[in-house]
C-alpha cells in the first residue's frame, strides 16, 4: 500500500474543493454494514479477529469523511453502489446474500482489477474504489488494538534494542 | 519597575534559550526567559506520548481539517495528529514565501528542542576553514578549538550517544555508549568500511537520546515517539534538561506568552537597557530591563527581533549595519538518496524501536577529492523489514493475505544525503509591514533558493548513495530526488552571521552584536556556514561559550 493513502495524501499542495459534500449524510447504517462485511471479506476472522470485530464499516465512512477529498468521497460512495451492481451481475444477487467462498472470490477478482488499474493509472485519472476499501481496511485493522496486539506483537515500552533477534516463519511482525 | 528588572533576558526557550537561561542562572545571573508560545509542561504536558496507535483517530493520517489548518506544515511529514499542538498556528502568525520556503515553527515552551531530530555532531576545522578557504561569505572568526571545550561542556550535560571513531571531519566527543547497528547495517558498514578504506566510513547516528540514566534522566525506552515529547526525559529538550537545571537555581523566571516585539536600545550607552514584550493573550505591552539580553528566538525569529529594534538609529534595525542583517539565509539541502532490498537476513528481526539511524560523515572534497562543486554532504539512514503496508498484489484478500501480512517482509536500506548549502548574500528575509499577524505585528518575506552548487552536488548525492548500497550487496537499487525547498531541513541558519569585520557580519567572534555589546545571537542565525552535519550541538556550544563570556565581561564592566 505504500506510504501515501489515497486522499490523505502528504505533498499535494493545491486548493481544497469548496464543494465538498457532508458525506455524514451520505453513510447510513445499511452501509457501514456493508463496509463492515466487504472489509471482513479482505480482513477475515482466523486463529485472530477479523475486520468486522473491529468495526472496520464505521471506521472506513469516519475516515472517508474527515480525510477524502471531495472527489474522492465521491468515487467511494459511488463506488459502495458499484461493486454491488458488480456483485449482482456475477453472482445472481446483493453481495450481503453471497457465501463466504461467494464473496471472496468476488472480490479477488475485484481485487486483480484494482491493480490493473492502479499499475497503469496516471495522477489525473481517478483513485479505484476497491482500492480505497482495501487501504481503509488494512489502515484500520492493522492500527486497530486486536490488530496490534493479537495479529501482530505489540511493545509499547520495548526498553531496549537489539539489532539482531532470530526469526523463524510464523513469527509475527511488530505492529510498530 | 523593579520588578521588571533582570541581570539577563533570554529570548525564546528552545534549545538555544534554554542553554543560555541554564547558563546564565548557574553563574548567578537572575534571569527571565520570554517564550511567544504556550507553556507545556515536561511530562504532564505531553498528552499523546501515551497513546497506543489505535487511540490516535485517524491512525496518524490527515484528515482534511488538519490539511486546511496547516497549509505548509503539510508539506512534510511534520504534520501529524499525534503533535499537532507542538506546531504554529498558521492562520495567526502567516509569512510570506517570494520564493517557495518551508518553514516549520513551534511557538510554545521548549520550541523546537520537543520535536527535534536529535542526530548530534560536531563540526571540524574542516568546516570552520571553508569560508575563508574557499572566499566564500565570510570567514567563520572562530576555529575548532575555541569551540571543542564547549561541545565537551554541553554533551556531558545534555547527554550524546555516540562511537568514536577518530575522524578528523567528525571530530569525538564525550559520548554515552552507542546505540547498536541491526544485523544488516553492520555488515553494510563493514562492506563500506573496507571497500572505502576508511576513507568513507559508516557509523552509528550520534543522537541526543540517552542510552543509560542521566542526570537524573531515564534512558530512552526504545519507543521511538520522541517528537509526542518524552515521559521518560530519554531525550533532550528544553523541558527534560535545561530548563529544570535553570528552575533548580532559583534564578529563573519563565514567562509564556511573551512576544519580544523589540530590543530597546540606548544611544548614550550604546546597548541594550531591555526589551519590550507584547503579552499574546491580553494585548498589553511591557518592558524588562536587564544588563544583557541573549537573542535565542530561532533564527528567522531573531532576525525579526533585530529588524523591528532601533529602527530609529538603523533604518534596517539593530544589528543592520553591516547590510547583513536577514540576509544568507541557509538550509540543509536534502530529500535525495537511494535504496534497496538485502537478501539472506530473513532468519533476523530487532527487538524494539531505535530513534536513530546510522551516519555516513562527509567524505566529498576532502584530501585529494575533487568535485564540480564545493563542500559535501552526510548520509543518514537504516535498515529495516517491512511490515503491513507492504503491497502483497499477487496475495489480493483474504485469510491468506491477511496472515502474511502479520509476518514481517523483507528487508531494505535506505540512505538519504544532507548536503551544505552555501551562504548567499541575495538569499534573505525581510519585514513585511504591510502584512501584519494576528497581534498587528509586520510579518517575514522569505526571499532565498537553492543554486548551482547545490544542486551539482545532488547529483552526487543520489550517485553515491547507489553505489556505496551496491558495493555492500543491497539489490534492486534505486536513486531518489523528491524535490527540495529551502527551509524544509528545518535547519535555517544564517540571518545574523558571525564575523571578524562589522563592515561585513552582524556578530563578532563572542556572537556579540557589533552594534550593541550587551545583544548575544546565539541560535542558528549566527551562523557563517551550514557545514552538512546537523546544527544544534553547534547551537548549544556556542550559547553555553557567549554566556561564559557575557559573565566574564560582566564582571570586568565591559558590557
Amino acid at each position: 500500500m505504500g506510504g501515501t493513502l489515497i486522499g490523505m495524501d502528504y505533498l499535494v499542495s493545491g486548493c481544497q474543493n469548496p464543494a465538498a459534500k457532508n458525506v455524514s449524510v451520505l453513510f447510513d447504517k445499511d452501509h457501514v454494514k456493508f463496509l463492515d462485511e466487504v472489509g471482513d471479506t479482505i480482513i477475515p476472522k482466523t486463529k485472530t479477529p477479523g475486520a468486522k470485530d473491529v468495526h472496520i464499516g464505521a471506521f472506513m465512512a469516519m475516515m472517508v469523511k474527515d480525510c477524502y477529498k471531495a472527489d474522492d468521497q465521491q468515487i467511494f460512495m459511488k463506488g459502495i453502489a458499484k461493486l454491488n451492481d458488480e456483485c449482482n451481475k456475477q453472482n445472481g444477487k446483493d453481495f450481503l446474500a453471497c457465501t463466504p467462498a461467494q464473496r471472496t472470490a468476488f472480490l479477488n477478482a475485484l481485487d486483480k482489477e484494482q491493480v490493473a488499474y492502479t499499475k497503469t493509472k496516471t495522477e489525473d485519472q481517478p483513485n479505484h474504489y476497491f482500492r480505497m476499501i482495501k487501504e481503509l481496511t488494512l489502515l484500520g485493522y492493522f492500527t486497530s488494538e486486536p490488530g496490534c496486539t493479537q495479529a501482530l506483537r505489540y511493545l509499547p515500552v520495548p526498553g531496549k534494542f537489539e539489532g539482531s533477534i532470530p526469526y523463524k516463519k510464523g513469527d509475527k511482525a511488530w505492529a510498530t | 519597575m523593579s520588578n521588571n528588572t533582570y541581570d539577563a533576558i533570554v529570548i525564546g526557550s528552545g534549545i538555544s534559550g534554554g542553554w543560555a537561561a541554564k547558563e546564565l542562572t548557574e553563574r548567578g545571573l537572575k534571569t527571565i526567559m520570554l517564550e511567544r508560545g504556550k507553556n507545556i509542561e515536561h511530562i504532564t504536558g505531553y498528552v499523546t506520548a501515551n497513546k497506543d496507535p489505535w487511540e490516535f483517530k485517524y491512525r496518524l493520517s490527515r484528515s482534511q481539517q488538519m490539511l486546511n489548518d496547516h497549509p505548509v506544515l503539510k508539506r512534510d511529514y511534520v504534520l501529524s495528529e499525534a503533535n499537532l499542538d507542538y506546531w504554529v498556528n498558521e492562520h495567526e502568525s502567516p509569512y510570506t514565501e517570494v520564493k517557495p520556503f518551508d518553514w516549520f515553527r513551534g511557538y510554545h515552551v521548549g520550541g523546537r528542542s520537543l520535536m527535534w531530530g536529535r542526530q548530534s555532531y560536531r563540526w571540524s576545522d574542516l568546516d570552520f576553514e571553508a569560508n575563508g578557504k574557499d572566499g566564500v561569505g565570510v570567514d567563520w572568526p572562530i576555529r575548532y578549538a575555541d569551540l571543542a571545550p564547549w561541545y565537551s561542556h554541553v554533551e556531558k550535560f545534555a547527554g550524546i550517544s555516540g562511537s568514536k571513531e577518530g575522524l578528523s571531519q567528525l571530530p569525538d566527543g564525550e559520548f554515552l555508549p552507542a546505540m547498536e547497528m541491526n544485523c544488516v547495517e553492520k555488515d553494510v558498514s563493514a562492506r563500506i568500511n573496507s571497500q572505502y578504506k576508511d576513507l568513507r566510513k559508516m557509523i552509528i547516528g550520534r543522537t541526543a537520546n540517552i542510552t543509560v540514566p542521566h542526570n537524573g534522566r531515564t534512558n530512552c525506552q526504545y519507543r521511538n515517539k520522541c517528537a509526542l515529547g518524552c515521559p521518560f526525559g530519554g531525550y533532550f529538550s528544553t523541558q527534560s534538561s535545561t530548563l529544570p537545571a535553570a528552575m533548580a537555581t532559583g534564578k529563573l523566571t519563565l514567562r509564556p506568552f511573551s512576544i519580544v516585539t523589540k530590543i530597546l536600545y540606548d544611544k548614550d550607552t550604546k546597548k541594550a537597557k531591555g526589551v519590550e514584550v507584547l503579552d499574546a493573550e491580553t494585548n498589553q505591552t511591557y518592558e524588562y530591563y536587564a544588563k544583557v539580553v541573549f537573542v535565542c528566538a530561532s533564527t528567522l525569529n531573531s532576525a525579526w527581533v533585530l529588524m523591528n529594534s532601533a529602527t530609529d538609529i538603523w533604518p534596517g534595525g539593530l544589528g543592520s549595519s553591516s547590510g547583513e542583517l536577514g540576509h544568507n539565509l541557509m538550509d540543509h539541502h536534502f530529500k535525495c538518496g537511494a535504496n534497496g532490498e538485502m537478501e539472506g537476513y530473513e532468519d533476523k528481526y530487532y527487538y524494539g524501536r531505535r530513534a536513530n539511524g546510522i551516519y555516513i560523515p562527509r567524505f566529498r572534497n576532502i584530501g585529494n577529492d575533487k568535485r564540480d562543486y564545493i563542500r559535501g554532504f552526510g548520509y543518514q539512514g537504516s535498515a529495516s523489514r517491512s511490515g503491513w503496508h507492504r503491497e502483497i498484489a499477487e496475495m489480493g484478500i483474504g485469510a491468506d493475505f491477511k496472515e502474511a501480512l502479520t509476518e514481517p517482509g523483507g528487508w531494505s536500506m535506505g540512505i538519504g544525503a544532507f548536503g551544505e548549502t552555501l551562504p548567499y548574500h541575495e538569499n534573505h528575509m525581510y519585514l513585511d509591514k504591510t502584512k501584519k499577524d494576528k497581534w498587528g505585528l509586520p510579518t517575514i518575506a522569505i526571499d532565498a533558493e537553492i543554486k548551482e552548487n547545490e544542486k551539482k552536488m545532488r547529483v552526487d548525492m543520489m550517485a553515491d548513495a547507489k553505489e556505496m548500497l551496491e558495493i555492500a550487496g543491497v539489490k534492486n537499487v534505486k536513486t531518489y530526488d523528491t524535490g527540495y525547498t529551502l527551509g524544509a531541513g528545518i535547519h535555517e541558519m544564517g540571518t545574523a552571521r558571525m564575523g571578524r569585520d562589522p563592515k561585513t557580519s552582524v556578530l563578532n567572534k563572542w556572537n556579540q552584536v557589533w552594534d550593541a555589546q550587551n545583544v548575544y545571537v546565539t541560535d542558528g542565525a549566527s551562523m557563517a556556514s551550514t557545514a552538512c552535519q546537523n546544527p544544534s550541538l553547534t547551537y548549544m556550544a556556542l550559547t553555553a561559550r557567549a554566556v561564559d563570556h557575557a559573565v566574564s565581561e560582566l564582571k570586568k564592566r565591559n558590557i
